[in-house]
């Protein structure tokens, strides 16, 4: 049994909450990121950002920043705001959708900067 | 229209129901058969056979027949195609009028069509490969309770394929027991566990006893997460009745998501569950057991893409497709033309997927194909690129046989699904880097490193029994 890991995630440990697609990698740097950003400008999606304190975290509505950028297909436009964003909410999880409006569904949704974990 | 006479006696089936130059029309059930007739029986008499025993016909004109005008319920042969590779079957291509079928009534329009034909003498055997619904017809269908649109808004998960696993051993298990295996799976980072299909209510675990515990799972899980969480429970009973008294309490307790078995439990107790659920807001999974006996054989029978139409009909959120790599039985080409079948809207004929009509489905939503069965971490990059975003990968041995357990097997899996996903995004080959990307991937996470290394040999490469027809089989 000595060569069996045990699997550390508790609920009095707050870093054990995950924020879905991607939470279960290493956080992405920022060439990572700019690369996920093209894949949302690349299909055409609508990119959003939304923000939210962590402990809300499983609310559906977080607070939007701004309007979605309908049409916005500037990489460095669209990452400049999900670092406003971050600078405004230091504290918050911010996450970037790509709203993909012929399926009425988000094509991509993920947290690119984690909040303060509580 | 000129009045007939009454002629008692046994016609050829050709000259009532064999029309060549018929137009099809818009309205039309259209159909293809595989059909082998018996020696002695010529190509389009069999197929004017076929059409009129799933229609109107008997074996003997009747005077009653001229009390109506058969032209609008007769169902008409009108093409007949060599079958590729094969010097004695035949497609033969039958219209059906829209006056033959009840609206809304799967059971009535495969009652007709699957129905007495199949143990017809004059055929050796006959296999349905394709029907085309009308869109009269679809949107007169129930479909999915919910689909795969609102399906991820309930659950808030958007950008990837979703994860899954059945509990094992499928039987045997104390209801305790099972909810620890089912927390241990969606701690670890599942979005979903399931009951095995013939999991239902036996002395060893009966079904209250496996719902509690396995709400208390996934309730837990939930908060430990942050993540939405759901087991299929599995439904599926000896009487409608005790059917609908098992659904009504998974939803009294909140859970999100109950099972059936949609061909074992009847056609017309799949559709009014599937009502239900849309009434009562729970998402339904939906398995295929008893497929196989129908859709295997390459001769007779029912191929999967018609049940997979028959389903998104019925309604379902989720149906098992086959994994094309996994343990169990598939053709690439073929699932992938009914994994297109269970989400898209509009369907070309693509006679390289098996898809011999075009199929419009209106408004109707879209479910995710499930593959499941003997797949692992090793699959992940060949199922992602096969199935893409909208479908659930189920792993159960890839989960459960983890050396450190669900918990580990699950984060193995969720690591390497992430993994890939980010990859492809990226703009990377997955299926030709695959491997490079778990190395990757497994840097960060002991889970799949041992993952990767406990199943690194193991392959399913059997050939393929129900494979497309072409020249070279």
């Amino acid at each position: 049994m000595s060569k069996v890991q045990d699997y550390n995630s508790r609920l009095s440990d707050p870093a054990s909450r995950k924020m879905g697609t991607f939470s279960y990698l290493p956080p992405m740097d920022d060439a990572q990121i700019r690369k996920q950003v093209e894949w949302i400008v690349k299909h055409g999606w609508n990119p959003a950002i939304e923000h939210t304190e962590p402990e809300y975290a499983m609310s559906n509505f977080w607070y939007m920043w701004k309007l979605p950028m309908f049409g916005e297909t500037d990489v460095d436009v669209i990452l400049a705001e999900l670092k406003a964003c971050h600078e405004a909410n230091p504290d918050n999880h911010v996450r970037l959708i790509g709203y993909n409006n012929f399926s009425q569904s988000q094509g991509a949704n993920m947290v690119v900067y984690r909040g303060t974990p509580v | 229209m000129s009045a007939k006479k009454y002629d008692a006696g046994v016609k050829e089936y050709r000259s009532t129901y064999w029309e060549p130059d018929y137009k099809v029309k818009d309205s039309d059930v259209l159909a293809v058969f595989k059909v082998i007739p018996q020696p002695g029986v010529d190509r389009e008499e069999a197929a004017a056979a076929v059409a009129a025993e799933s229609s109107t016909g008997t074996w003997t004109t009747v005077w009653t027949d001229l009390l109506t005008d058969l032209d609008y319920y007769k169902g008409r042969a009108y093409a007949i195609e060599d079958v590729p590779g094969s010097d004695d079957a035949f497609y033969a291509f039958i219209a059906y009028p829209m006056d033959l079928f009840e609206e809304g009534s799967v059971v009535n329009v495969f009652t007709s069509i699957v129905g007495n034909v199949f143990g017809f003498k004059a055929v050796r055997s006959l296999r349905l490969e394709d029907v085309r619904f009308p869109l009269w017809f679809v949107m007169t269908c129930f479909g999915p309770p919910h689909g795969i649109q609102v399906e991820r808004d309930k659950l808030d998960k958007y950008g990837r394929p979703l994860l899954g696993c059945t509990i094992k051993p499928k039987l045997g298990l104390s209801a305790k027991n099972y909810g620890r295996a089912v927390y241990e799976c969606l701690r670890g980072g599942l979005d979903f566990t399931k009951d095995d299909e013939n999991v239902n209510s036996q002395p060893f675990m009966r079904w209250r006893d496996r719902f509690d515990f396995c709400q208390e799972a996934i309730e837990k899980a939930e908060i430990e997460t942050g993540e939405r969480k759901g087991h299929y429970m599995n439904v599926t009973a000896p009487t409608v009745e005790e059917m609908f008294k098992r659904a009504e309490y998974a939803k009294e307790i909140g859970t999100p998501i109950i099972m059936s078995d949609y061909l074992t439990i009847g056609w017309a107790a799949h559709n009014s569950l599937s009502k239900w659920c849309r009434d009562n807001g729970l998402l339904l999974h939906v398995h295929r057991a008893m497929h196989a006996v129908m859709d295997r054989n390459p001769n007779h029978g029912i191929n999967f893409r018609v049940l997979t139409k028959l389903l998104r009909l019925l309604g379902g959120d989720h149906l098992h497709s086959g994994t094309v790599v996994g343990k169990l039985e598939g053709d690439r080409e073929a699932t992938l033309g009914w994994i297109d079948l269970m989400r898209d809207r509009y369907i070309k004929e693509d006679r390289s997927r098996g898809i011999f009509f075009d199929q419009d489905w209106g408004g109707m939503p879209g479910l995710f194909p499930v593959a499941s069965g003997g797949i692992h971490v090793w699959h992940m990059p060949a199922l992602v690129s096969i199935f893409g975003n909208d479908s659930v990968l189920q792993f159960g041995g890839g989960t459960l046989g983890h050396p450190w357990g669900n918990a580990a097997g699950a984060a193995a899996n969720r690591v390497a699904l992430e993994a890939c996903v980010q990859a492809r995004n990226e703009g990377r080959e997955i299926e030709k880097e695959g491997k490079d990307i778990l190395i990757a991937a497994a840097q960060h996470s002991p889970e799949l490193k041992i993952a990767m290394e406990t199943w690194k040999e193991i392959k399913f490469e059997f050939d393929t029994v129900d494979k497309l027809d072409t020249q070279h089989r």
